[in-house]
């Protein structure tokens, strides 16, 4: 028994990190229907900044977080504004398409200016082993959980008590009646590519002091599951991709401890592909009629 | 009509060239020179082999130049770039033979690679020596192909006898990184050895070669509470590795192979008090290795790593031979070279009838305070 809760706290680990890469995702398909690709990059850069402020500057870990956090969330808008911003009104696969390009494009420049060699992340937490009820957590995945749990709320409470937030469900309601209501529709946008960056910038950094490598692809797996997560949890609704994050995490680990670690990336993918066969709006989305 | 002309054309090029190339390789032979290729990746991702093993057979060469060289005559080494690729493996080994009329070839360094050429340096019956192809087949079926590092089998046995007799364990558990070669071969070597010691194997876990999760494979390690560990794999994988084992309060030691060299520099804390199979330490007392280390940093300035070492001892016994032989004619090198016993950095080299090293020496280092220790010499019987 002792053995299983030790998976699931492993588990809730991995899934609060895919979590809060998913929430990045969801946000940005909610409010311009475009999946994000170059968000596992985001998250990239978001491992490397740290690594460089932890390394270079020997900040301390809140410093590190709030600037890295920021820098991502301006990195984020810069990349809404310069790349999908002109796209605005394009067929939605030319901005996917952009997407994609984007996201190779960032891939290259880490690795030209970071080279290939993994760098690896300095211990950012103390580091010490916290026993529950004959349970060992070590205090960097208790950290990891709490601060993830922590943002996603605070992130929740944004969107459903402020102005801001309120604008932001507006216009992923209807973008046009949003502007007839006096919504700025831009910056809600720009907005929203900030908090969604900003988060995944977080679910880097503590994706890298988990795993403790950084190098230029690192983005890819972790983005490619926290998508899945997203369509898991119905894409467009936040606390869908952080259902889904968990539930991400916790099929893979409990796969990897039960059935077979070869198998686990398969069953993960497997869901995608059941997901969008049987209920492609996902287990929070609604099915939604088209009125002609 | 334009076409065929051009056709012609072409073909008669190709044909000359042919001639051209063939009257190249009989000018070649005629020198004071003994020509001797080497073919390793010195670009590309897997350089850092290739250049290594290169850099160690050239001080190798320089040294048996300046001490007289072979029977009065000087070794040129040419060393040409595989890439890391079979097909221009293959075209560099045309050019060795056609072109420079190499009398015999010290490499491939990469399994792939030397696999690749192996057909063909059968068929012409060169003297062929790799200081650092791992794979069996290597060397089957290939009276002329001879290696100078040890197989995977036979270093993963080593490291099973190592954890039985000197750290007397009695249990132990597998790590294995699935679909790669390297690491099931060692662990299968080490599982079978370490049972006919009369040891347990409690539990054998797995990871994909792309996993950067091993929480879950850990947490069960843990429960099983081996006394050691088995994990044969490259250093970026088993640095993260190490790390979670320390944070989930695993107390096992941690055993590895020759893919772990190199884990001290990013990883010293994760890995402290663990050991693996090396083909040679650089803290050895053996003068020979001491030596060899010196020569070596005052050429290059800086440490040999143990693919420097094996090129360094593979240009060494292909000298001896050619030595031997007192000619330069293939057959009688290859038989010079089956009966090779030389000391070298990396143990004494001797060749069983396969062309493998027979009863080599195999070193065990401890990482110790961010430091590669010499611990002990392990000789499989």
């Amino acid at each position: 028994m002792n053995l299983f809760l030790q998976q699931v706290i492993n588990g809730l680990n991995v899934g609060s990190i895919y979590a809060l890469i998913a929430i990045g995702y969801t946000m940005v398909y909610g409010i311009i229907k475009l999946i994000n690709f170059a968000h596992g990059e985001i998250m990239m850069f978001g491992a490397y900044f740290a690594f460089i402020a932890a390394t270079s500057f020997q900040m301390p870990v809140w410093a590190i977080l709030v600037l890295v956090m920021t820098i991502m969330a301006i990195i984020g808008v810069v990349i809404e504004f310069v790349a999908y911003r002109p796209l605005r009104n394009a067929p939605r696969l030319s901005a996917l398409i952009t997407a994609i390009g984007v996201s190779l494009f960032l891939q290259n420049l880490a690795l030209l200016i970071f080279k290939p060699e993994p760098k690896i992340m300095p211990k950012l937490f103390p580091e010490m082993t916290v026993s529950i009820g004959g349970i060992d957590i070590s205090s960097t995945t208790l950290i990891t959980i709490g601060l993830s749990l922590v943002f996603m709320v605070l992130l929740d409470l944004y969107i459903r008590k402020t102005k801001q937030g309120r604008a932001m469900r507006a216009v992923s309601e209807d973008k046009d009646a949003a502007i007839l209501m006096g919504v700025n529709v831009n910056r809600t946008i720009s907005l929203t590519f900030a908090l969604g960056s900003a988060l995944g910038a977080l679910g880097g950094i503590l994706y890298s002091v988990a795993y403790i490598q950084i190098y230029p692809t690192m983005g890819v797996m972790p983005g490619l599951k926290a998508f899945i997560a997203a369509v898991l949890g119905g894409i467009g609704i936040v606390p869908g991709a952080m259902l889904g994050g968990f539930i991400i995490g916790m099929v893979e680990t409990l796969t990897k401890a039960y059935l077979s670690t070869t198998w686990a990336d398969a069953i993960v993918f497997g869901i995608l592909i059941i997901v969008l066969l049987f209920k492609p709006t996902g287990i929070l989305g609604k099915n939604t009629r088209e009125k002609v | 009509m334009k076409k065929r002309v051009v056709s012609v054309l072409l073909a008669a090029i190709f044909i000359a060239s042919i001639f051209t190339f063939a009257g190249c390789s009989s000018s070649g032979s005629k020198s004071d020179v003994i020509k001797i290729g080497f073919i390793g990746p010195t670009t590309g991702d897997a350089a850092i082999y290739g250049t290594s093993a290169r850099d160690g057979a050239m001080l190798a060469v320089g040294e048996i130049n300046s001490a007289g060289g072979v029977d009065g005559k000087q070794l040129e080494l040419i060393a040409y770039d595989s890439k890391g690729d079979q097909t221009e493996a293959i075209n560099a080994y045309n050019r060795l033979r056609d072109q420079d009329g190499v009398v015999a070839v010290i490499g491939g360094t990469l399994s792939g690679e030397t696999l690749a050429m192996k057909d063909i340096m059968v068929q012409d019956k060169m003297p062929v020596l790799s200081p650092t192809a791992t794979a069996v087949d290597v060397t089957v079926d290939a009276p002329n192909i001879f290696r100078v590092c040890f197989l995977d089998s036979y270093q993963g046995a080593a490291a099973a006898n190592f954890s039985a007799d000197t750290l007397g364990a009695k249990t132990a558990a597998l790590l294995i990184g699935t679909g790669n070669p390297y690491s099931e071969g060692v662990s299968a070597a080490y599982q079978s050895a370490f049972v006919a010691k009369g040891g347990t194997i409690v539990g054998s876990e797995s990871y994909g070669t792309t996993d950067k999760d091993f929480s879950a494979q850990l947490t069960k390690i843990k429960e099983m509470n081996p006394d050691v560990v088995f994990v044969p794999d490259y250093v970026q994988t088993v640095g993260p590795i190490m790390q979670k084992a320390k944070e989930l309060g695993i107390t096992s030691t941690f055993i590895g192979a020759d893919g772990w060299d190199g884990v001290q520099v990013d990883y010293a804390d994760a890995a402290q008090g663990n050991y693996f199979t090396n083909h040679y330490a650089a803290d050895s007392p053996s003068a020979t290795v001491q030596n060899f280390i010196k020569a070596y940093n005052t050429k290059y300035t800086k440490v040999p790593n143990s693919f420097s070492a094996l090129g360094y001892d593979a240009a060494y016994v292909m000298a001896e031979a050619i030595k031997t032989a007192g000619s330069t004619e293939s057959a009688a090198i290859i038989t010079a070279l089956s009966a090779t016993d030389y000391p070298g950095v990396t143990g004494n080299l001797k060749f069983d009838a396969q062309g493998d090293p027979k009863d080599k020496e195999v070193t065990i280092i401890k990482i110790d305070g961010g430091q590669l220790k010499f611990v002990t010499t392990v000789v499989n019987k």
